[in-house]
């Protein structure tokens, strides 16, 4: 028997470890996500109040717009760290590109294409991504349904909003389902079987999540629309007044806005 | 007539015709290149077959380098899919070419070489120098401490246990996996799901004394189990239907657990 003296780093261990524990929390962070943004679709009222719930109303009586940046800090961390993690998996010159990318056209096999896919949405969001990011922890204190709007329609945000979706929405449920089949977690006695089903399960994912965040994105530039003529004055956030009661800001209910 | 360039179309009805015929026209289109032959270039030459039921690919194969291209190179031994003799890609995607009937295949069929193993040429590679480089750098046969008594009985041992190594021993090394690995083509030195399902292979053995720990020294990197990035390409392609996707999952956590 060949003996082995030189212990191997334990490094790729836990950097692979690392890499989905990151991946997973980013995911499961952006299904609460757009479930909290989705709330717009219930009015601008119940969105404030979810960003106030945000902003610690729930604890304390005043918002603080800070645990908002905070928390968008953490994100921003753990969204870094995954990036910097998931890049040793890239290809890393374009030989190794064009190696895969002609392999990927050859075979047409669906799971190699799914990781092409996850490669390029996760490069566009390093961009996409940290702009937004960079924003939801300057400005915390414009989150909310008149401030949000304002942001997607009169800052021009709402490109840069579709595409994150995209990205996100892509990345995030190929990224569940590969972690499932990756660690054998979910795959029963049948992992043939149970892979077809995931797969499944992660079509439903995707296209659930991207309906849910194409129609609070149109809800969004649809209060933002209404709003243009008042771009620029100050907008306050749900805990410190209601914005429809604000004299610099006369907002008329959802239900008026057509 | 010849084969080798680049724009020639044979015609090929054979003493197969003699055969009852689906009524299908094949065409094959096959990649040549000799890489021993300077003047040699790769590229598709085109051969047309009539189908006859039940043909294979190493039934057409035989056909038009009888017939019509003498000097077409490809490998067969069993011809039964046991060998692992056969693998090529199929119109994109490696499979074994005696197990291919080609009424499973469209009219128009694109024959080429396994990629990430060495020419030999037209569709023949010399998986061999892979699997061999692959299986010392694994050290994929059995270490035991105990001296071998050929006039002993073998150790008993339960046949569940020894289902399940054969289970992974069919693997007839046709090097399929491997051409299916966007990872492998990618990274030259990763040890593919052939290497993977041998180690997993060799730790159900009672026979071989290793630990995890030995096999993390083997396997424990981005050559190795942490390199897989769950292409699955292995999984849907291999011949033998053999539960590599299971394998490496379960490696990998084993591996993590050691690490």
């Amino acid at each position: 028997m060949k003996s082995i003296t030189k212990a191997k780093s334990r490094m790729p261990a836990r950097l692979d470890l690392l890499q989905s524990l990151s991946g997973l929390v980013l995911a499961l962070f952006m299904w609460f996500h757009m479930f909290f943004v989705a709330s717009i679709l219930l009015g601008a009222d119940a969105f404030d109040r979810v960003a106030g719930w945000m902003e610690g109303s729930l604890i304390f009586e005043q918002t603080y717009p800070v645990i908002v940046s905070m928390a968008a800090m953490g994100v921003f961390a753990l969204f870094v760290l995954h990036a910097l993690l998931a890049l040793r998996k890239f290809p890393s010159s374009y030989r190794q590109y064009r190696t895969f990318h002609d392999h990927m056209k050859r075979m047409g096999h669906e799971d190699t294409t799914l990781w092409f896919v996850q490669v390029f949405t996760g490069f566009a969001m390093f961009f996409l991504g940290s702009v937004h990011l960079y924003i939801m922890m300057t400005r915390p204190d414009t989150i909310g349904a008149y401030g949000s709007a304002n942001r997607v329609v009169s800052e021009w945000m709402w490109p840069l909003y579709l595409l994150l979706l995209l990205a996100v929405e892509l990345h995030g449920s190929i990224g569940l389902y590969r972690l499932a089949v990756k660690w054998g977690f979910l795959t029963g006695s049948n992992p043939v079987e149970s892979r077809r089903k995931l797969k499944r399960a992660k079509w439903g994912v995707t296209v659930f999540f991207l309906a849910l965040g194409l129609a609070s994105l149109a809800a969004f530039i649809k209060i933002g629309l209404t709003q243009q003529d008042h771009f620029g004055q100050p907008v306050l956030s749900w805990a410190s007044s209601v914005p429809a009661e604000h004299p610099m800001l006369p907002v008329p209910p959802l239900g008026e806005l057509s | 007539m010849s084969t080798d360039s680049p724009v020639d179309s044979t015609s090929l009805s054979t003493s197969h015709s003699s055969r009852v015929a689906s009524g299908r026209r094949l065409t094959f289109k096959i990649l040549r290149h000799n890489p021993r032959d300077p003047d040699s270039h790769p590229h598709m030459a085109t051969f047309e077959l009539d189908e006859t039921p039940g043909m294979t690919l190493f039934i057409a194969l035989n056909a038009i380098r009888d017939e019509y291209a003498p000097s077409l190179q490809f490998d067969f031994v069993c011809r039964a899919g046991i060998c692992g003799s056969c693998g090529m890609l199929i119109d994109g995607r490696p499979g074994l070419a005696c197990r291919t009937l080609t009424q499973t295949l469209g009219e128009e069929i694109t024959l080429a070489p396994l990629p990430a193993f060495k020419l030999i040429g037209d569709l023949s590679v010399d998986t061999g120098q892979w699997m061999r480089g692959m299986s010392e750098r694994l050290e994929t046969w059995v270490h035991g401490q105990q001296e071998i008594d050929p006039d002993r009985l073998e150790e008993r041992m339960e046949p569940s246990l020894a289902e399940e190594i054969y289970e992974l021993d069919r693997c007839i090394e046709c090097g399929c996996c491997v051409a299916a690995c966007g990872t492998a083509l990618m990274r030259e030195d990763f040890v593919g799901a052939v290497g993977l399902n041998k180690i997993a292979r060799f730790r159900l053995d009672p026979r071989d004394d290793r630990t995890d720990a030995d096999y993390y020294e083997l396997i424990g990197d981005d050559d190795g189990v942490f390199g897989c990035m769950t292409l699955l390409g292995c999984q849907d392609v291999c011949p033998k239907d053999l539960t590599l996707q299971t394998q490496i999952a379960f490696l990998r956590r084993r591996m993590i657990a050691t690490g």
